[in-house]
């Protein structure tokens, strides 16, 4: 028998990638769930708080419309993944797709293509809510596009790794939603999500450094927001480098993590 | 075959003469290799001792009661679970260190599953043709698994049995070497069971070895080659299965309605009692029936036994 070739990870990654899009958009309650829920947020913060951040002239709404883009890539990401991950590996979706010829890389290529358009599209919801009703703009240089796009890319592929990594945590999928949110709530608190990041007590700010969402946050106000803002940021800098770094070392123990601790089969599978 | 099935012959039963000569050809190429096979979990010996042979081209039923091994033992030649003895080749290759491309050789219908309930039926069938080097026909699976009405339909919609269904259709999409079938037709109906029997026989024909569990014995009569019975994390024995347990040898019973009511002579050739019977009736036997035991009887003595 002549071997035919086996399809290549990237075209399998790629017709996975398109299936799980398919697949959300079908669960209606998952769509509103997910790409809804940031809005809410954003509605409600937006409507109770007021004013400008500090002395810099910046209106307080958009200042946590940036922060709630950031929060939102992390919901589409780190959440929604770890959850739907731990329900297809209880639910024996992982172990089926084990059991064929298709590469493993396939699997994750198809979550991070499936993490990087819900992204988008959450993205997009919130900035135009944001625009309409607190009058956030668009980047108003190609440079600060250029640091959005960056932000964005390097924000959604740290927290899709995370979220791959961390599905392997709850004992079952019914626990997912429980593990996950704990870790995502508390961050958006110490993160500058829902109040200006250098308002929290110095402690506070220090644990929320070590983590990627006080950065994305941090960088997407520095494309979206004016420079007056700075007055009223910890290190009066948009600290790019420093971003870049802690974005880039997250997303590395990611990448080993998800390397080194995927499981695609139920603990009781062995 | 000049043996007399008895009553259970099934209409669509065929000759698989052809098939077996073929087999007998390369009978020293082997599909699975199992020798002194061992899984433990905790401290409870799920399979102890299990070996096993499985030629290609074969069909090869394994039967047991709940928890006897089955499925444990059928995981581990996919390349599921680990064993923790003993070794075994399935297709050349150990199942500990799967390869992609042995993958592809591979089709596997699992005791449990769980599909995408967003999809339609086609959509899942063509997106797992897509892992495969040379994938069958999408519209042809779904045809030959009987789901053609329903292609279109959502997995959320279809009934128990049709989403078994889809199982075995993803299991064969690859166009598998060797297929493994952990209970395929659990929650099958009649037709439907007759129908995945042709199926299984169309791919039996086509060389495909096959490797299933069942707990219908009528269907390990009409679709297997040889059977394995396991009881207990051990095989208990390997035959035909008109031979198992020595069901071909066994005594027959002729039972007929005689004048002083209903009769019934244990002999070993009910062939002449019944001559004797017609030439004493002069023409036809009232009531005549020649048993031997079925399958099932064998079957559950030597579980019994086990005990
Ligand atoms: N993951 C597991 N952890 C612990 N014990 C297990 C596990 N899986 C199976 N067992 C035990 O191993 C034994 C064999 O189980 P297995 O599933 O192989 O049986 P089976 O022959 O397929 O049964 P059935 O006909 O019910 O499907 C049982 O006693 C079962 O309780
Ligand atoms: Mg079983």
């Amino acid at each position: 028998m002549t071997a035919a070739a086996l399809p290549s990870p990237l075209r399998i990654g790629l017709s996975r990638g398109a299936l799980e899009l398919k697949v959300f958009l079908r669960e209606r309650a998952a769509v509103i769930f997910t790409l809804g829920m940031p809005a809410i947020l954003l509605l409600i913060f937006g409507t109770i708080f007021k004013g400008e951040v500090g002395r810099t002239g910046v209106d307080f709404r958009q200042y946590i419309a940036a922060g709630i883009i950031a929060s939102g890539i992390m919901s589409t990401t780190f959440v929604s993944l770890g959850i739907t991950i731990a329900q297809e590996r209880d639910d024996g979706t992982l172990k089926r797709l084990y059991g064929t010829p298709m590469p493993r890389a396939a699997y994750f290529i198809g979550k991070t293509i499936a993490a990087l358009v819900l992204s988008l599209l959450e993205t997009v919801v919130l900035f135009v809510l944001g625009s309409l009703l607190f009058g956030l703009k668009p980047p108003s240089t190609p440079e600060r596009w250029l640091t959005f796009a960056w932000v964005f890319v390097a924000g959604v592929t740290v927290c899709t790794l995370l979220g791959i990594a961390i599905s392997s945590v709850p004992r079952s999928g019914r626990s997912a939603a429980a593990v996950l949110n704990v870790p995502y709530l508390v961050l958006q608190f110490i993160s500058g999500v829902y109040y200006t990041f250098s308002d929290l007590p110095s402690g506070v700010q220090q644990v929320g450094a070590l983590f990627p969402l006080k950065w994305i946050s941090q960088g997407l106000r520095s494309a979206l927001l004016p420079d007056t803002l700075l007055a009223a940021e910890p290190a009066h800098s948009w600290e790019h480098g420093r971003t870049g770094l802690v974005l880039a070392a997250w997303g590395v123990a990611g990448l080993v993590l998800c390397l080194t601790t995927f499981r695609w089969k139920r603990r009781r599978d062995a | 075959m000049s043996t007399v099935r008895w009553t259970r012959e099934s209409p669509d039963h065929r000759s698989r003469t052809g098939r077996i000569a073929a087999t007998l050809g390369g009978m020293n190429d082997t599909a699975v290799r199992v020798r002194d096979l061992r899984k433990r979990y905790g401290d409870v010996d799920a399979v102890n001792g299990v070996d096993l042979d499985i030629h290609r081209g074969e069909v090869f039923a394994l039967l047991g009661p709940n928890g006897a091994g089955k499925s444990t033992t059928i995981e581990i030649l996919e390349g599921h679970r680990r064993r923790t003895g003993g070794e075994v080749s399935v297709l050349g290759t150990d199942p500990g260190r799967p390869t992609r491309k042995w993958r592809g050789r591979l089709g596997i219908v699992p005791q449990t599953s769980n599909e995408q309930p967003e999809l339609s039926v086609r959509e899942i069938v063509a997106h797992f043709a897509g892992y495969y080097p040379r994938p069958r026909n999408v519209d042809e699976v779904i045809e030959a698994v009987g789901l053609t009405d329903k292609a279109g339909a959502r997995l959320a919609h279809l009934s128990g049995g049709q989403r078994r269904r889809v199982d075995v259709a993803l299991g064969i999409i690859g166009d598998p070497e060797l297929l493994f079938l952990d209970e395929p037709t659990t929650g099958f109906d009649p037709d439907a069971r007759r129908r995945f029997w042709r199926l299984i026989e169309g791919l039996a024909h086509g060389g495909t070895t096959i490797l299933l569990t069942t707990h219908y014995l009528d269907e390990a009569e009409a679709l297997a080659d040889r059977v394995g019975v396991i009881a207990g994390g051990r095989v208990v024995e390997v035959g035909s299965p008109l031979e198992l347990g020595g069901r071909a040898t066994a005594t027959a019973r002729v039972g007929w309605l005689g004048p002083e009511g209903r009769q019934v002579l244990e002999t070993d050739s009910p062939t002449q009692v019944v001559a004797e019977l017609s030439q004493k009736f002069d023409g036809e036997v009232p009531e005549l029936t020649v048993t031997r035991p079925t399958l099932e009887d064998v079957y559950l003595t030597m579980i019994g036994e086990t005990r």
